[in-house]
């Protein structure tokens, strides 16, 4: 075996037992620090794939923004009372439809292949020999092949930002009167 | 040894043992440094007792903090409370990683290098989040709440900083960023017609909120908040968390350095006029200067001891201006000496900032960093863009 299946054995283990972790523990504050590790390893299975810029915004993105905001936030929680609470919620069926669902189509793909998600027009997958002009590829494809999804997505998160003040806002008018 | 040498596994190995064990002795030094720089700023001595003007007080002080008793809460959660130094001060050091010492020591060069030490500082912050939260304690969870929001607050405009000098450079890279400079015969501060003096001032700003240093250590404002996010820490981990700090202090320093300052470039890189009086002539003559005070000292000592370790320090500050006056020595350590040197001038500030500056109140913050710092860096990186675009040959 290789180096690089070794590390992806590694690192696809770490991925899915922090997973595992991440939904079984009861204190959540343990619960976030395990989804830091899934996220790290995602990292650095992107490193491994030679995307070195995802795996960079990945770090940035998912564990210097959103986890820390969910940090801070769980931090507000009383952490004991939350533990004594149920668990699991009551859509237990429509959950496990869902799940098993996704993971027949996720083994589908992996069975034939990932060449049948090939669309024509999509952009040349970036090999791991591309590696020294990784982050110029992605900005180049993301503002001319891809300018109008991006547009969207930033648009749609406009709109959050947008929501959540408007949310907010009518909140503490409601509390002054 | 050459063939050693030629593996490309090892000389970084080297350089990463040399970083882990060195780097704990530099950071006592300059808990050295702000101690005497601070006294010296409110007219006092500072420390005096151990060695000849202090100068062993962190060796002292290091003993001290290995020996103390390691006091865990009883009511904290133990896991969490062990994690989160370990987590600062591992992200810190990891930084390390990507910095360009010189042309020839750095451990890697990196395509995302400057992506990698801003993911690095945000995993860090996570460390004094979850430090503050594990104690459970209240002055340490309202200092890691200020904490998580004063990061998260200051790392965009550090980010739109950062994001500026990486257009100008056109790399993200740390040693293409120091070829570029080198390349456009200028400093990144002051590229675009004096226009990058914008994202220079910005990043100093936010790099000083981002360490959590005074005026923006609202996290341990000892004042409100006892110590802060590490009240309940003692001991060893208590050091680790010191650690981080000034790891954190170094690393955003040398990203300022890199990005506006030119590196290891020597002042004047183009100018080969300059080559003699600034690459061996400077350099010899402030270690020189340097040793000639440390002379001083001989004389002026009364124990025989003190006056011993005053003459040893004269004759190695010596030994490093000869070296300097040595052209196969100084070609060696010559980009390690300006890098070196600009960091020092770096972090000098950093302690003046926290000797001169009243400390801001939280709201203070807030608008500091939303309202002015934000706007005015993304109108940085647009005016940047247009010049570039329209202006630069």
């Amino acid at each position: 075996m290789s180096l690089d299946t070794v590390l992806f054995y590694v690192l696809a283990a770490l991925v899915l037992g922090s997973a595992v972790m991440t939904i079984t523990r009861r204190n959540v504050v343990h619960a976030a620090v395990w989804l830091i590790s899934a996220l790290v390893g995602v990292a650095g299975l992107f490193l491994l794939r030679g995307a070195e810029f995802l795996a960079g915004v990945q770090v940035i993105v998912y564990i210097g923004g959103i986890m820390v905001l969910f940090l801070f936030v769980i931090m507000l929680v009383p952490v004991h009372e939350e533990s004594t609470q149920r668990r699991f919620s009551n859509q237990k069926w429509p959950a496990t439809v869902a799940a098993v669902a996704l993971f027949l189509w996720v083994a589908f793909i992996a069975v034939n292949g990932v060449s049948m998600l090939d669309h024509p027009g999509m952009a040349e997958p970036l090999g791991p020999g591309s590696l020294s002009e990784n982050s110029e590829a992605v900005g180049l494809v993301l503002f001319s092949q891809y300018l109008l999804p991006f547009e969207l997505a930033s648009i749609l998160l406009l709109v959050a930002i947008i929501g959540a003040i408007v949310m907010s806002k009518t909140r503490s008018r409601e509390t002054e009167s | 040894m050459e063939q050693l040498l030629a593996n490309p596994y090892v000389p970084p190995l080297i350089l990463t043992a040399v970083i882990i064990l060195v780097f704990p002795l530099i950071a006592g030094y300059i808990v050295l440094a702000e101690r005497k720089v601070l006294a010296d700023l409110q007219v006092r001595l500072g420390p005096m007792r151990v060695g000849p003007y202090g100068v062993l007080q962190p060796l002292a002080d290091a003993l001290k903090l290995m020996l103390k008793e390691d006091v865990i809460p009883s009511q904290s959660d133990k896991w969490i409370f062990w994690l989160a130094p370990v987590l600062s001060t591992f992200t810190a050091l990891s930084a390390f990683a990507v910095l360009p010492l010189s042309d020839r020591f750095f451990v890697a060069d990196v395509n995302i290098g400057i992506l990698f030490i801003l993911a690095m500082s945000s995993i860090g912050a996570l460390g004094l989040i979850l430090g503050g939260w594990s104690a459970n304690s209240k002055y340490s969870l309202m200092g890691s709440l200020r904490a998580a929001a004063q990061m998260v607050s200051y790392e965009v405009p550090l980010g739109f900083a950062t994001v500026t000098a990486i257009m100008c450079a056109g790399t993200l890279s740390m040693q293409g960023v120091i070829a570029s400079q080198l390349e456009r015969g200028v400093w990144g501060a002051f590229d675009n017609y004096g226009l990058m003096l914008i994202p220079t001032v910005l990043f100093i700003i936010a790099g000083t909120a981002e360490t959590n240093r005074a005026p923006f250590d609202l996290p341990e404002a000892e004042s409100e908040l006892v110590a802060g996010f590490h009240t309940e820490y003692s001991g060893f981990r208590w050091a680790l968390f010191f650690l981080a700090e000034y790891a954190a202090i170094v690393v955003i320093s040398s990203l300022c350095v890199t990005l506006f300052f030119g590196g290891w470039l020597r002042p004047f890189p183009n100018v080969a006029a300059l080559e003699m009086p600034l690459n061996t002539a400077f350099p010899a003559a402030l270690f020189a200067l340097i040793a000639l005070g440390c002379s001083k000292g001989v004389f002026r000592q009364a124990l025989a001891g003190f006056r011993l370790v005053m003459a040893a320090l004269t004759g190695l500050f010596l030994l490093v201006a000869a070296a300097f006056a040595l052209p196969a020595a100084n070609e060696l350590m010559i980009g390690l000496f300006w890098f070196g040197f600009k960091l020092a001038v770096m972090v000098y500030m950093f302690i003046w900032y926290r000797g001169t500056f009243p400390r801001f109140r939280y709201d203070q913050l807030m608008d500091v960093g939303w309202k002015w710092l934000i706007p005015i860096s993304m109108f940085g990186l647009i005016l940047n863009g247009v010049v570039q675009l329209f202006a630069r040959g």
